[in-house]
């Protein structure tokens, strides 16, 4: 049970939105940028994304190959640990679902670590990024995604923290057991649901 | 998870930023960069909370100090700034990250934009108190003598203040945005450069580095968004 803090009532409840998860606020039309590293600038023509690891066949494909896949959307709610959220927001791409059904994960699969050009990593349990719940998206509201938000490519898990939608992605290695990532190693939550708050190891 | 921490100092720096001194009930054990994690319950469970960075060097004590930039309709920080008086308790969790952190062992450079001074000044202070000041540079860069956190203390050789808007008399550099002749001295080599700042800033600073030739992977980057 929290303790209550002294001269707090906090602010806005009666007009909370139903869409926040616990400890989270609507950043509105902002959208921060959280990043460890230096921005990247990633050209399309050299760009791959390769899923590899416990599959049946490596796959591996080009700028032009994944677009030429079928098209997936997402409509909803992205949520940052920092304790933003960013409600009814679009993203185009491709469902994780089609690169693993084209690399064919192996019986003994439970894990995926998604990894970016930078070297940046984010581990993911399987179930998490299957089932239409997880993408691999170019556009943003319409428009290529910006940089600073990933670009050209980030991946799209939006029913977990945002730190798990590794930007600038290019590709995910399918494990048999967990693994932790960047984040994860530093502190952070292994799965990381904002409806549990999943913030930090041992939450 | 949740420690309460109690406050036991209360400083201004700025005429918008706070430092907060809290006592735990055990060590606090962060390392230089690290933050805490400040939580505030109401009565009826409703609950905000928010990241700040430590400033204070690691020493053993059970004390650590947050400082606090005000944003105005900040749920958190205008709730510390106006109501938190000495003798509250505050549930606080951490520390947290091993990324951002320096531990005195390598060369450094520190780059840090306005309020995003804070985790810097930890590293400094920690050079200073541990006599390794020779393996870290500062430069920081605020809009007025006004802004800068840590006035009193800050000063000293492995320190460089750049003023955007409004100098002291005594500067010899114009005023003006951070430059690669701003960096170009301090990045000694070998040495593992930390940003710390609003987005634009980070941004700005980081591609300085990269431009004087930094690595990508001794470039580590603390954004500090707008989380009030």
């Amino acid at each position: 049970m929290a303790k209550f803090t002294r001269g707090f009532a906090g602010r806005g409840r009666e007009a909370r939105d139903p869409r926040l998860p616990p400890g989270q606020y609507d950043t509105d039309n902002q959208w921060p940028v959280l990043t460890a590293e230096v921005t990247p600038k990633h050209e399309t023509a050299s760009w791959s994304f390769t899923v590899d690891g416990l599959v049946e066949r490596e796959v591996t494909w080009t700028w032009d190959e994944i677009h030429a896949l079928p098209p997936a959307s997402f409509e909803g709610d992205i949520h940052c640990v920092t304790t933003w959220s960013k409600l009814g927001v679009t993203f185009s791409g491709v469902s994780v679902d089609t690169l693993l059904q084209a690399a064919r994960p192996l019986p003994n699969a439970t894990h995926v670590l998604a990894r970016s050009h930078t070297g940046y990593t984010t581990n993911l349990p399987l179930a998490d990024v299957t089932g239409g719940r997880a993408w691999v998206v170019w556009d943003y509201e319409g428009h290529p995604l910006p940089r600073e938000h990933g670009g050209p490519a980030r991946l799209l898990v939006p029913h977990l923290y945002f730190w798990k939608s590794a930007k600038w992605v290019s590709g995910l290695a399918v494990l048999d057991h967990d693994e932790q990532g960047f984040w994860e190693v530093n502190g952070y939550h292994d799965r990381g649901d904002p409806w549990l708050e999943q913030r930090y190891q041992g939450d | 998870m949740w420690q309460t921490a109690t406050v036991v100092a209360i400083k201004n720096e700025t005429r918008n930023a706070k430092t907060f001194r809290f006592a735990l009930a055990e060590p606090s054990r962060h390392l230089a960069g690290q933050h805490y994690v400040v939580r505030l319950t109401a009565p009826d469970g409703y609950t905000a909370a928010r990241s700040y960075s430590v400033a204070s060097a690691p020493d053993g004590s059970n004390e650590f100090e947050l400082t606090v930039e005000r944003l105005d309709g900040g749920e958190v920080s205008t709730f510390l700034h106006d109501v938190v008086v000495i003798g509250d308790e505050l549930e606080v969790q951490g520390p947290i990250g091993g990324w951002f952190v320096w531990t005195a062992d390598a060369p450094a450079l520190l780059v840090g934009g306005g309020s995003g001074l804070v985790p810097l000044m930890a590293m400094l202070r920690l050079a200073r108190r541990t006599q390794n000041s020779h393996l870290v540079r500062l430069v920081v860069s605020v809009r007025s003598p006004s802004d800068l956190y840590y006035a009193a203390e800050l000063h000293g050789p492995e320190v460089n203040v750049v003023y955007t808007r409004e100098a002291p008399s005594s500067s010899a550099r114009p005023t003006g945005r951070l430059t690669g002749a701003d960096i170009r001295q301090p990045l000694v080599p070998d040495a593992t450069a930390y940003v710390c700042g609003a987005p634009g800033f980070a941004d700005a600073a980081s591609e300085l580095l990269v431009g004087l030739g930094q690595p990508l992977h001794r470039i580590r980057v603390e954004r500090f968004g707008p989380t009030g």
